[in-house]
């Protein structure tokens, strides 16, 4: 087994774990976490991809490296802003929940 | 999609037209308060100088800019075909009518140097703006990926505005969904580029071959697009989103941040795998878009408040873009093709970005003028409001795709691609499908014609430039057919016909009366005689209702997600190419 198909393999773990997470976990803060794992799984198959087609002396493919640093930041602010709402509505509505309120009855 | 690694003369317009947004919202954020207001407005009017200068030049040849001079795979380029200037002209056209809606609605209170949701609205209106000019302009797949997550960042603040528990709520919704949504999209970007070692969609396009992987990428990449597109039954996040956010912002996010991804899906099915899209495919997205279109305009008819009514009828709209995908699939080449259905998916977005805008401005604006904006309440609005309700009403006929409008243009150029591709099934969803969006005009307009219990309360007088420029945006969607007749648009002939001549005369009529009956029948209160009938009707619109309540919880949301994804995967690899 080379070491690129080692972390293929664990980037498709990490990818199942982080998309059932997202999906089953009701808790907002659950499902932050569960984006991360699951992107950390698509980071790690970048990584995966960029050491196949490692050539002319390099470690590894450039370009997906750069890709994945690139996917890294964008995550990194939208775990930011995810948790900056999350603060905020529970500063303001004093629970997390994502359940939409029932509609009032004023018929 | 020309392979061109060459900056053309005019290349630089494209990097100006991604940049001055962004610098103007940081220079907005750097003088703060009041001058945010007017650095937006500098960099609208700037920005629409170049994207009718973008627009000029395209005319002549697609435009290229090669960043630092790199050419792909390892550079990066940036692009403008025709696609990419008209969509760019009608985003700094729309941009500009909610900026101008917009400067007393999200003014800075007098006596205050800065307030948190003026400044926040006009330095997000830029962001989006320039996040979308990056998208339709991006080249390639990753620097697309970059410019879709700035446009969701920059969306999903406008939702929370007012930074009520409810609005928060409904941005979190967005933001996750649109997350797991992008990291469909990302994860598809990094299987291509293992196989085929190049994002870049020009070269894509002549190196991409169907197989396993690239069914997978295409299924992948398409419904993370349609989470974030809001395309039933992915529409989780919409209408809580519009039901609490101001009307400027309800304006951007419906007519504009939508769009984007929306764009994302046609630069993917038409520029960079047009040969790997099967027929069977193209119907299932085409049919999630009829599908949208009635869902969409049924719950539309059961809404209390005039916000939401409007952002159900957003769903059936956002329904009408994909109908062209279908219709520009090619049978004998077994390939998405550029013509007829294409033009008229893209005029079907432009009159659709500008009558959403305008027909959100006009409901924020009733809104303001009333205190409430409860549809069984609106008697006497259209005696008290007129500019506004006929902004409204045009906005309205517009959408329905009435005689010269830009939907009109469109229907005619959708239902040729129809009949000369033998798909004479879209040819019922065309028709049929203004019908249901006259439903809910027709509703609104009759209850605001209706004589008021009690003579009306203005809670506060409304501003004439907020009123006139959501009656321009109307307008121009309604005369947006017009365009027919510009040579350089490249139309085929005789698309526009007398407006009043039966042929033309007797299908509006039909999609009227046909919008009377079901507002009559599914309306959540008679509109014109109550009867055992209408027992049948209401249940069945509540059942409607409760479809979508079920439709937009997220256990259900995320598993349409991936049985879509299965389904497009499937489609593609079984499909039919002949």
């Amino acid at each position: 087994m080379t070491d690129a198909l080692l972390y293929g393999l664990a980037a498709c773990g990490l990818i199942g774990l982080g998309l059932y997470g997202l999906i089953a976990n009701p808790a907002p803060l659950r499902k932050i976490l569960a984006f991360n794992i699951m992107g950390g799984g698509v980071f790690l198959f970048a990584g995966a991809i960029a050491r196949r087609g490692a050539g002319a002396g390099f470690g590894g493919d450039p370009v997906p490296q750069a890709l994945l640093i690139t996917g890294i930041v964008v995550a990194f602010s939208a775990t930011a802003l995810a948790v900056a709402l999350v603060l905020r509505l529970n500063a303001v509505a004093g629970d997390t929940s994502l359940a939409e309120p029932p509609p009032a009855d004023d018929d | 999609m020309t392979a061109v690694a060459m900056t053309t003369p005019h290349g630089w317009l494209l990097v100006a037209a991604v940049l001055l947004p962004f610098i103007g919202m940081m220079v907005g954020l750097v003088a703060g308060g009041r001058h945010a207001a007017r650095v937006a407005a500098v960099a609208i009017i700037a920005g629409l100088a170049i994207a009718a200068a973008t627009l000029h030049a395209v005319l002549d040849a697609p435009q290229v800019y090669v960043l630092g001079g790199w050419a792909p795979p390892l550079g990066v380029a940036l692009r403008a075909d025709g696609l990419a200037a008209a969509m760019m002209a009608v985003v700094a056209v729309v941009i500009a009518g909610i900026g101008l809606y917009a400067r007393r609605d999200s003014a800075t209170p007098p006596g205050v140097a800065e307030a948190r949701a003026p400044l926040a609205f006009w330095l997000l209106l830029l962001a989006v703006w320039g996040s979308l000019n990056l998208v339709f302009v991006s080249g390639d797949l990753f620097t697309l990926y970059v410019g879709l997550e700035l446009l969701t960042f920059a969306g999903v603040p406008l939702v929370c505005l007012d930074g009520r528990g409810e609005t928060l709520r409904a941005a979190l919704r967005y933001l996750l969904f649109a997350l797991l949504g992008s990291l469909l999209y990302l994860l598809g970007v990094v299987l291509i580029y293992g196989a085929y070692a190049t994002l870049d969609i020009a070269m894509l396009a002549q190196v991409v071959r169907p197989g396993v992987l690239t069914w997978t990428v295409l299924a992948l990449m398409t419904v993370g697009l349609l989470a974030k597109t809001a395309l039933f039954p992915l529409h989780i996040w919409l209408p809580p989103a519009h039901a609490g956010a101001p009307a400027a912002a309800s304006a951007v996010l419906s007519a504009l941040v939508v769009k984007g991804s929306w764009f994302l899906v046609v630069r993917l099915w038409f520029d960079a795998m047009p040969a790997v899209v099967t027929f069977d495919a193209a119907q299932l997205l085409g049919g999630l878009g009829a599908v949208a279109i009635v869902f969409g305009s049924i719950v539309a008819l059961r809404q209390k408040r005039l916000k939401l009514l409007v952002a159900y009828s957003t769903i059936a709209q956002i329904g009408y873009l994909f109908l062209m995908f279908p219709l520009a699939f090619d049978v004998a080449t077994g390939a998405m093709l550029h013509g007829g259905a294409l033009t008229g998916g893209l005029l079907q977005a432009a009159s659709h970005a500008t009558a959403k805008a305008g027909m959100f401005m006009a409901a924020g604006l009733i809104y303001a003028a009333l205190g409430h904006d409860r549809i069984a309440d609106l008697g006497g609005v259209a005696r008290a409001l007129p500019v506004t309700v006929l902004a409204f009403a045009l906005a309205g006929l517009a959408l329905m795709g009435v005689l010269p409008s830009g939907a009109y243009l469109a229907k005619k150029l959708l239902l040729g691609a129809a009949e000369s591709g033998g798909q004479w099934w879209w040819t019922i969803v065309l028709q049929g499908g203004a019908a249901f969006t006259a439903g809910y005009v027709v509703l609104v307009l009759t209850r605001a014609m209706r004589a008021p219990p009690a003579p009306l309360q203005l809670v506060t007088k409304l501003s004439r430039i907020s009123e006139f420029s959501a009656l321009a945006l109307a307008l121009l969607s309604l005369l947006l057919g017009v365009a027919a007749v510009v040579p350089a648009a490249g139309l085929p002939a005789g698309l526009i016909s007398n407006p009043f001549a039966p042929k033309e005369l007797l299908p509006t009529l039909l999609v009227v009366a046909g919008g009377f009956a079901l507002a009559a029948a599914l309306a959540r209160r008679p509109l014109c005689g109550d009867g055992p009938w209408r027992r049948l009707t209401a249940a069945a619109g509540t059942s409607f209702e409760n479809a979508d309540a079920l439709l937009r919880r997220w256990p259900t949301a995320s598993l349409a997600l991936i049985t879509l994804a299965a389904a497009f995967g499937w489609l593609l690899h079984t499909g039919n190419p002949a």
